[in-house]
């Protein structure tokens, strides 16, 4: 009865509606792009919605404002850039054929983009494919060294194991809980800290690993699993990698249940100033992060990035974080390998980029290495009540990026090398490129 | 041990603590020295100027730490300058307690990292052993007892004797027989007895105590220490049942607190709505806003943000809600699966409006004093904002409950959804009450999300994650009962909880999957089925 | 006489929808195939990707619609079946790799080898062979939804009961392929393939075979529907669709009716997934994710619900919105537009864009009478049940 009354009440304004709506797509197609003069087209593929959305919008944000200040020092080789933006929505296979788009469609010299293994593993194949450039800005697992992929974010040699030697030289640490959420990176670190650990004499009685799935919310049982058996006597803390969203529940829990960090200090390596901005700090104070970029650090071009990025967004108290700064690295390379070939062709530019040295934002100068990782400086912080790092340690020079860990059995013996070996994957002990190669 | 010796310590304690106010002038060179260490801005110098201040007997020694700890201490890396800013603001040279005008522009304050905190505390619990408030000797006397020191023995023996509090009597009595057993040098007896205090105390600050012993005691001593913590052990393991059900119940308060809401427009309107979660998300960031405001402009009130943002939440959501029901859901009524369509599509620009406005990371809401910390209730731990959702879900169901059954609107509200025509013969405007149905329990979702922004990020996918959760437990529950969501909620929390050191918290989780379709194939209703003709309807 | 209406509209935008469909099936690949590329005719290949993706969606779209259009169970775990089915496919794809691998181990794939896993599951085996592959394709799925549906339409559970639970068995796989112990891969699930039964999963031809084939599924699926609907059968599942009380005392067994369609279902929502797989080039376990399940039912929602046309139509214009939508200058909106879309298709169209021309051409022709919109109301084509 309703129904069929409302169903009349529709009916009649119907015909309308529709053309209404029609007028509206028909305006949003015309909307369309129309240029005249000739760009240098940058790909950004990076989630705008979808859960990773709270991670990468920033990272979208960080290569329009690079795009802009390049274009006012007058763009490269002459051409103005121009950022194509598309949203993969969080959405892996979307993140794929998002990427053919931008390489085929829009015609992208280059794309900075991807947040998380899986979506680089997604658009991988296409890059190999269609020969196209990423980078990559993100730390993650390793094992990994791609032609078309370089590496801007830290490898697990160069952020998890200084800070497991931090914890073990400084805080005397002999128990250690490794908590992360179930996916590649955490596995793969733990597995890397694990055989580390008991090289170093640490016997699996003292180890404990925990996997919560994404967005884990209620961290009870595991904060208080942790609380005991830190209660064994022994030095312990907590070597974390849990993801993104799941860390704010996390950290409340440990501050509420009174874990503070002098009695178990917990180790972050994907907890940075942008996701502090969501926690009152207060009774984090003392927990680390591991990362190879901070904030807080002290130096002319840190300072006067901040400044700019600031007044870009207009928001005097917006963070700057780590994966910012390894597009900032990275964006600064691609630059500078267009310009020594004086073209953007990928075979070229892929070419010149290892041994192309940029400026760090901590004062330090990054170089592309033949498995297209960068040397990176490693950096220990605090949590200060502010919600920024206090840096306590960093290591003495820059870190050599390791695409293969020495530390896992089927890795130890393959380098990546795109220089002289022009393989990802050569082992060197049966002098083959092909991985284990039996 | 001479008595002389314990008489002019405890003199110079009492002075230490006194001397706070009136700075007496440095006593030598070595203190002056030890201070400027702490200029240097290199944490082993900081440490090794926290050992010596600390046993330098200075009644300047006290307020250094202290300011240390608080980070009120800072220096000049030029002149080599540490000065103290105290709590009142004024600032003092730290090595001779004179007192300065203002800092100078390039000093900064001393840094810690957790070695020199502990160090720290260490020193003030040494220091503060002595201290008039019974509750500051208490926790000194714990800190004692994690660090087991042994140059704190001669102050905790002094203080002992003279102790008449009797909690604090058994701190010190604890802290004491930690130091025994560590210390080397001590007898059997002593050890033995040290053993049974720390027995008694039985929890797990005793047990890493016990476990943490070398290998290299008396065969008496380690014998009991074994059963010593065998039984804390035993003992720790019947408390943790106890702390699971907890945990259970705290986790059900909130599937609860998340799925009431969806219990009104769900269970009793019949409206899949999807964008539940939404509401919930609004009302965190209604929270959000209010603490903003509160932030930058009372920032007195801010115990109190939590009281103002309910009923704020309540309205903000509510109207929402309303706004909702008037502009979509109206439309469809009688076609309860085409509501889902609608809803869901309303729940992605619920969600980009959000991300739109406030931006797509993660919003600080903070706790109030008292919703931080915990408590302590025989071996269990309780955190405040825990017991706090649980007792504040409890009293949402039962204000709902009385709403629904005593007042006019809960009348109403049943009449329409046992029997629609009927009631809109009896007089009953059905539109205007459905309306305010939608509205009720919305506004009770935007309620959830100001105590779930307690717990759990504010940000735009936070309706998102509760979403399903809270189909799950109306359903379990039977939908269009109230009381079926309360009992399936704490079943299902406490289920999930009592899986989840067994299973793991995924492996539990899906079990409890799994067990949530096996149960409906048995109750196809859920645990409490309405009978009668609106089965069918 | 309502059924007779209902065919004849069904017959002659069938007709259309198999012409279009297996002319595009034909057309795209020889255009991408022999068209020079840059030729204003030519399509190009990321399209062709596309389209095929669009495709399979149209299959899952079909297999929705005959549970739900035709049957009224609604699902929202069809998501399930889909990723099943490209798991299968998945597994398959992974053992062709070989030694080809970044580590070079011929047997394991190079996430077990990443994850030191001493040997091949055992549930991997088998799947070197694409026959078992394609077999698993269509049996897995289909007994997962034989077991389920046995036991859910056994115990009667229906309207929204039903619905939830088959959420909850989504929701369930997603977290257990999540997990890395299960042996899928976890979260970075399968990808980087290579070959599919021997040919280059990167090459146009390939690509251009695959979209062909999809089609081809599509339009075998379609008729397989049609059979279904159109059959005596098919008036059991409408009967039981809007009176399954009435139905059952009529003497039918009204769960073995919806336990073979339900089936039958999973089966093609399966071989939709198998599909997808080679041509997006990974499977992962966001696709159990239940927002999935329910978008795949909203392109049915807005497609039209109860024509198999419609569900195969709303799958490519919504995901062709989607696609449009999130590039360009509107990219950070375009949830807006979504949701919008979704909204006003419901309150504006509640028989989808196809219901809602099938009835605008029906009130058309019988222009007097008054009963014209009502009747058309009244048969079925968008109602679950009588309002009232």
């Amino acid at each position: 009865m309703l129904t069929k009354l409302t169903h009349d009440i529709v009916t009649l304004s119907r015909r309308r509606w529709l053309a209404a709506t029609a007028g509206l797509v028909l305006g949003l197609a015309a909307f369309s792009n129309a240029k005249a003069q000739e760009t240098i087209k940058v790909g950004v593929l990076h989630s705008l919605s979808g859960t990773m959305a709270i991670s990468e919008t920033t990272l979208k944000d960080t290569i329009l404002f690079l795009i802009e200040e390049q274009n006012k020092k007058g763009g490269v080789l002459g051409k103005k850039l121009e950022p194509v933006v598309v949203d993969p929505a969080s959405n892996w296979p979307l993140f794929a054929e998002k990427a053919r788009e931008l390489i085929t469609k829009d015609k992208v010299s280059v794309v900075f983009g991807c947040w998380t293994s899986v979506s680089r593993k997604s658009v991988l194949p296409v890059f190999k494919e269609l020969n196209s450039i990423l980078f990559y800005p993100v730390q993650y697992e390793g094992e990994e060294s791609e032609r078309n992929v370089f590496y801007t974010g830290a490898a697990p040699n160069q952020q998890a194991i200084p800070a497991v030697d931090y914890l073990m030289k400084d805080e005397k640490v002999k128990r250690w809980v490794l908590a992360g959420t179930d996916y590649v990176y955490p596995r793969t670190t733990n597995k890397i800290l694990e055989a580390y650990l008991k090289s170093k004499g640490v016997k699996q009685e003292d180890i404990m690993i925990n996997y919560t799935p994404f967005g884990h919310s209620d961290w009870q049982t595991i904060v208080a699993d942790i609380k005991k058996f830190g209660s064994a006597g022994k030095k312990t803390a907590v070597v974390s990698t849990i993801n993104g969203d799941a860390n704010v529940p996390f950290y409340k829990e440990l501050g509420n249940q009174g874990i503070k960090a002098t009695d178990i200090p917990v180790v972050a390596f994907s907890v940075g100033e942008e996701e502090l901005a969501g926690i009152d700090t207060k009774p984090l104070l003392g927990h680390l992060a591991a990362w190879n970029y901070f904030q807080s650090i002290k130096s002319p071009e840190n300072e006067k990035f901040i400044k700019a990025w600031q007044a870009y967004t207009k928001n005097p108290k917006r963070v700057t974080n780590d994966p910012m700064e390894a597009h900032v690295i990275g964006f600064d390379m691609w630059v500078k390998a267009v310009e020594k070939v004086k073209s953007t062709d990928p075979d070229k530019v892929i070419d010149a980029l290892p041994g192309i040295e940029a400026k760090n934002l901590t004062g330090g100068t990054s170089k592309m290495l033949p498995n297209h990782h960068i040397t990176k400086p490693v950096f220990i912080g605090e949590i200060k009540a502010n919600g920024q790092f206090d840096v306590v340690w960093k290591t003495p020079g820059l870190v050599a990026g390791d695409a293969w860990s020495k530390e896992l059995e089927g890795s130890k013996d393959l380098i990546g090398d795109w220089v002289g070996k022009k393989c990802g994957n050569y082992n060197t002990k049966t002098n083959k490129c092909g991985g284990q190669g039996s | 041990m001479s008595a002389n010796f314990l008489d002019s310590l405890r003199a110079l304690l009492l002075a230490i603590l006194l001397a706070a106010a009136f700075a007496a002038p440095a006593l030598a060179g070595p203190f002056e020295d030890a201070v400027a260490k702490f200029a240097n801005d290199d944490f082993s110098d900081t440490d090794e100027a926290i050992g010596a201040v600390a046993t330098s007997g200075n009644p300047l020694a006290f307020p250094i730490i202290s300011a240390l700890q608080e980070g009120r201490l800072s220096a000049d890396p030029d002149t080599k300058k540490v000065f103290v800013t105290q709590a009142d603001g004024k600032v003092i040279d730290a090595a001779t307690g004179a007192a300065v005008d203002k800092l100078p522009d390039n000093a900064a304050a001393v840094r810690l990292n957790n070695r020199l905190r502990r160090a720290v505390e260490a020193a003030l619990g040494g220091l503060t052993l002595l201290s008039p408030d019974p509750a500051k000797r208490i926790a000194a006397a714990q800190s004692v007892f994690k660090s087991h020191e042994e140059s704190a023995l001669v102050v905790i023996d002094g203080a002992l004797a003279k102790e008449t509090n009797k909690s604090v009597k058994a701190a010190f009595a604890e802290a004491r027989a930690a130091i025994l057993l560590y210390k080397s040098d001590a007898t059997e007896v002593e050890k033995l007895e040290a053993v049974a205090v720390v027995k008694a105390r039985g929890d797990q600050e005793a047990m890493a105590l016990l476990t943490g012993l070398g290998s290299d005691l008396p065969p008496n001593v380690a014998r009991a220490v074994a059963s010593a913590i065998a039984s804390i052990q035993s003992n720790l393991q019947m408390w943790s049942m106890v702390q699971y059900a907890w945990y259970g119940l705290s986790l059900g308060s909130v599937l609860l607190l998340a799925a009431i809401g969806l219990a009104i427009t769900f269970g009793v309107m019949g409206v899949i709505n999807m964008a539940h979660g939404e509401m919930v998300m609004l009302g965190a960031y209604t929270t959000f806003v209010v603490q903003e405001v509160i932030r930058s402009n009372y920032p007195g009130l801010f115990d109190y943000s939590l009281l103002i943002a309910v009923p704020l939440a309540f309205l903000v959501a509510g109207a929402v809600g309303v706004a909702i029901e008037r502009g979509i859901i109206r439309f469809l009524y009688g076609r309860p699966l085409e509501t889902l369509l609608a809803t869901w599509g309303l729940s992605l620009v619920l969600q980009q409006a959000v991300r739109t406005a406030f931006g797509p990371t993660n919003r600080e809401v903070g706790n109030p004093s008292w919703m931080s910390g915990a408590f302590e209730l025989g071996q269990i731990t309780i955190t405040y904002n825990r017991l706090w959702i649980l007792c504040f879900t409890l009293a949402v169901f039962v204000i709902l409950l009385a709403m629904l059954r005593y007042t006019a609107l809960g009348l109403e509200m049943r009449a329409v959804t046992q029997n629609r025509r009927m009631a809109a013969s009896m007089g009953i405007a059905t539109s205007r009450v459905d309306a305010l149905t939608f509205g009720l329990g919305s506004g009770i979702a935007g309620i959830a999300g100001v105590a779930l922004s307690q717990i759990d990020n504010v940000s735009p996918n936070l309706g998102q994650s509760y979403i399903i959760d809270s189909f799950m437990v109306v359903v379990f529950g039977g939908v269009g009962n109230l009381w079926g969501t309360l009992v399936g909620a704490f079943t299902l929390g406490i289920a999930n909880k009592f899986l989840e050191p067994v299973a793991g918290a995924v492996l539990g989780k899906i079990a409890i999957l799994v067990l949530i379709i096996l149960f409906i194939q048995k109750r196809p209703r859920g645990l409490f089925a309405l009978k009668g003709r609106a089965v069918e309807a | 006489m309502t059924p007779h209406v209902l065919t004849r509209s069904l017959d002659r935008s069938a007709t259309i929808f198999l012409v279009v469909v297996a002319g595009l099936g034909v057309l795209i690949p020889l255009s991408n195939l022999l068209l020079p590329a840059g030729s204003a005719l030519q399509v190009p290949t990321y399209l062709v990707a596309l389209f095929g993706k669009y495709a399979c969606y149209a299959i899952l779209a079909l297999s929705i619609d005959l549970i739900w259009g035709y049957c009224g169970i609604l699902s929202l775990g069809h998501g399930a079946f889909f990723a099943l089915g490209g798991y299968a496919m998945g597994m398959y794809l992974m053992r062709q790799i070989g030694s080809r691998g970044v580590y070079g181990n011929p047997i394991l794939p190079d996430f077990m080898v990443f994850l030191n896993y001493p040997a091949l599951p055992w549930y991997w085996h088998g799947f070197d062979m694409f026959w078992f592959a394609a077999l698993m394709v269509i049996l897995v799925p289909g007994l997962l939804a034989f077991c389920f549906g046995w036991l859910a339409f056994r115990s009667r559970v229906t309207g929204v009961y039903l619905s939830i639970i088959t959420q909850a068995m989504t929701y369930a796989l997603l977290l257990a392929f999540f997990r890395n112990d299960f042996g899928f891969g976890g979260n970075n699930g399968l990808t980087d393939f290579k070959d599919i039964l021997g040919f280059n999963v990167q090459a146009d031809g390939t690509r251009a075979a695959l979209f062909a084939l999809s089609c081809l599924a599509l339009i075998v699926t379609f008729l397989i529907c049609r059979a279904v609907v159109t059959s005596k059968l098919g008036k059991v599942l409408i009967a039981i669709r809007d009176a399954e009380s009435r139905t059952r005392f009529l003497g039918y067994r009204v769960e073995s009716y919806k336990l073979f369609v339900f089936t039958l279902s999973a089966c093609m929502a399966g071989v939709a997934g198998a599909l997808y797989v080679p041509q997006v080039g990974i499977i992962n376990p966001s696709e159990f994710a239940p927002g999935n399940s329910i978008e795949a039912v909203i392109w049915v929602a807005v497609g039209g619900r109860g024509t198999l046309v419609g569900a195969a139509l709303g799958a490519v214009v919504v995901n062709y919105a989607k696609t449009y939508f999130t590039s360009g200058p509107l990219a950070p909106y375009w949830l807006f537009m979504l949701g919008a879309l979704f909204i006003l298709v419901t309150l504006l169209l509640p028989k989808g864009i196809v219901g809602t021309f099938n009835a605008w051409r029906e009130s058309r022709k019988a222009t007097e009478k008054a009963n014209a919109e009502s009747a058309a109301l009244e048969d079925g084509v968008g109602e679950p049940k009588p309002a009232e």
